[in-house]
């Protein structure tokens, strides 16, 4: 189970200049599972993302995991998988020891299985940049996971990837899903929503519009902006 | 003949007969410049990595008067030197004007500011990539700096090039501090302008050959390193 849960987030603001990236957004996260957060380009969910891992810091409002504020500790259960993968150059192992000799724990799982799981193992020696994008985004999966994190969010990390590379991927989060990791994942494919979902967030102009169990999102959105969304119309 | 294939042909009866003033000058200029380039990189490295990953008050001012110093005129670098080394400057009691320590001090001088700037932009640039990646990782900053410095490790070599060329081509500071003292404070660049000086003009042109193929071998051998690294790096 993730102890990292629930996740409450209460009043949270932010804002650069005149402009609210993110309105006012309070919710809970209680149960563990697939959250998959959804709403057109520029609405705010990479933001939110990031305050709820704690790259950027709110103007106001507050998020608790299990009643306290993120803090290392918290971080160091957590990993991210960004939209663009940030690898080192360096060989494929190379980028896992890496992460390996950072912390010394127990939990790790080896670099060995952690290749296998997305299918890199026979490119462990290759110079990670000279990877293609889907092996990019796997190998970034392989590195957040083979620290057995409590808690995986992933930014857009399937968007140009091949169907093999997506289905690889998925197939990898529902594992670490049924391993007890609780995982929030920012999506644009409502095909793969579907498949993956458990809850979903929906959010235009940085306000949060839903927040649904899968099913009742998809069959019958509330917000008028989540079902045009799902409709395929342009949001305004 | 022309003075071209006088100059050559002089060069080559100097390098094969192992002339044994220009083998006091060569190794003179070496050690020179090769102390000074590494006394440069242990002050400059530094000041580049934090001017490129730390924000302070005044960052962007230091950052302005370093990039103005790259382009300081040696001879006044000297001035200042021997100003300072003279027996009624500040250190004259020191007594190292005219010897190649004050050489080694006017080079420092000269070429800190260049592997400061030069490596703060790299290192901004690298930081600019990691630095999401790194908040995520927990990745102490000590070890962030070091992964940095290895990262970056073909564009510093680069820079330290770069450092090494300006302080064995400059001629102004060295003959300024050094004196061009025959057996003792003279180096390939003092050389050749004494001989211009003198109207030994193939004997000056065919110190100037050398210098450029001393410059070529420095050159040659840095990029041997670079590829070795890589081998070493990737395994084969
Ligand atoms: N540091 C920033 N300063 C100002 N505006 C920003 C900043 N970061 C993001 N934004 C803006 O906030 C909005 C939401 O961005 P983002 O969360 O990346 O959207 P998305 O939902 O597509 O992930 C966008 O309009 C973006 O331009
Ligand atoms: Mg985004």
């Amino acid at each position: 189970m993730c102890t990292l849960l629930p996740i409450t987030i209460d009043k949270l603001t932010l804002t650069a200049g005149q402009k609210t990236l993110l309105n006012n957004i309070s919710l809970n996260i209680t149960s563990s599972g697939i959250l998959v957060i959804m709403g057109p380009n520029g609405a705010g969910k990479s933001l939110f993302m990031r305050c709820l891992h704690g790259l950027s810091q709110p103007d106001s409002g507050r998020i608790l995991f299990a009643g306290d504020e993120i803090n290392q500790t918290h971080r160091k259960s957590q990993a991210l998988i960004f939209q663009k993968p940030v690898l080192l150059k360096r060989s494929v192992r190379q980028n896992l020891e890496f992460v390996r000799n950072l912390h010394r724990t127990d939990n790790v799982a080896s670099i060995e299985l952690a290749l296998r799981n997305v299918g890199l193992s026979k490119l462990a020696s290759q110079p990670a940049n000279q990877l293609s994008g889907g092996e990019r985004q796997r190998l970034a999966l392989a590195r957040a996971l083979m620290m057995r994190p409590q808690m995986l969010f992933l930014d857009e990390a399937c968007a140009n990837l091949d169907p093999a590379s997506v289905s690889n991927i998925e197939e990898v989060l529902r594992q670490a899903c049924k391993d007890g990791q609780k995982i929030i994942l920012i999506t644009h494919d409502i095909a793969q929503a579907k498949r993956l979902a458990d809850e979903v967030i929906f959010l235009h102009h940085g306000a949060l519009c839903e927040h649904t169990p899968a099913r009742v999102f998809f069959q019958s959105p509330k917000s008028q902006a989540a079902r045009a969304y799902l409709d395929g119309q342009i949001l305004v | 003949m022309s003075i071209f294939a006088e100059a050559t042909a002089t060069a080559f009866s100097l390098i094969i007969n192992a002339n044994a003033d220009l083998l006091e000058i060569i190794g003179l200029s070496m050690k020179v410049s090769l102390s000074a380039l590494l006394i440069a990189c242990i002050l400059g490295l530094p000041i580049g990595a934090l001017l490129g990953t730390f924000d302070f008050a005044f960052k962007n001012t230091v950052k302005g008067i370093l990039t103005a110093l790259m382009g300081m005129p040696p001879v006044v670098v000297g001035l200042i030197v021997y100003l300072h080394l003279s027996r009624s400057g500040l250190f004259g009691a020191l007594e190292l004007l005219y010897t190649p320590t004050a050489m080694i001090i006017a080079q420092v001088i000269l070429i800190t500011p260049i592997i400061a700037v030069l490596s703060s932009q790299i290192l901004e640039d690298l930081h600019e990539e990691y630095r999401d990646l790194f908040i995520s990782l927990v990745v102490p900053p000590p070890n962030a700096l070091l992964t940095y410095l290895i990262e970056a490790r073909y564009s510093l070599l680069t820079v330290i090039l770069a450092g090494f060329g300006r302080a064995i081509s400059e001629v102004g500071a060295v003959m300024i501090v050094g004196g061009n003292i025959d057996h003792l404070t003279r180096v390939m660049t003092t050389a050749i302008a004494l001989e211009t000086s003198k109207g030994e003009l193939a004997l000056a042109l065919a110190l100037g050959l050398i210098l450029l193929i001393l410059a070529l071998f420095v050159n040659f051998a840095a990029q041997q390193a670079k590829s070795l690294l890589s081998v070493q790096r990737y395994g084969g």
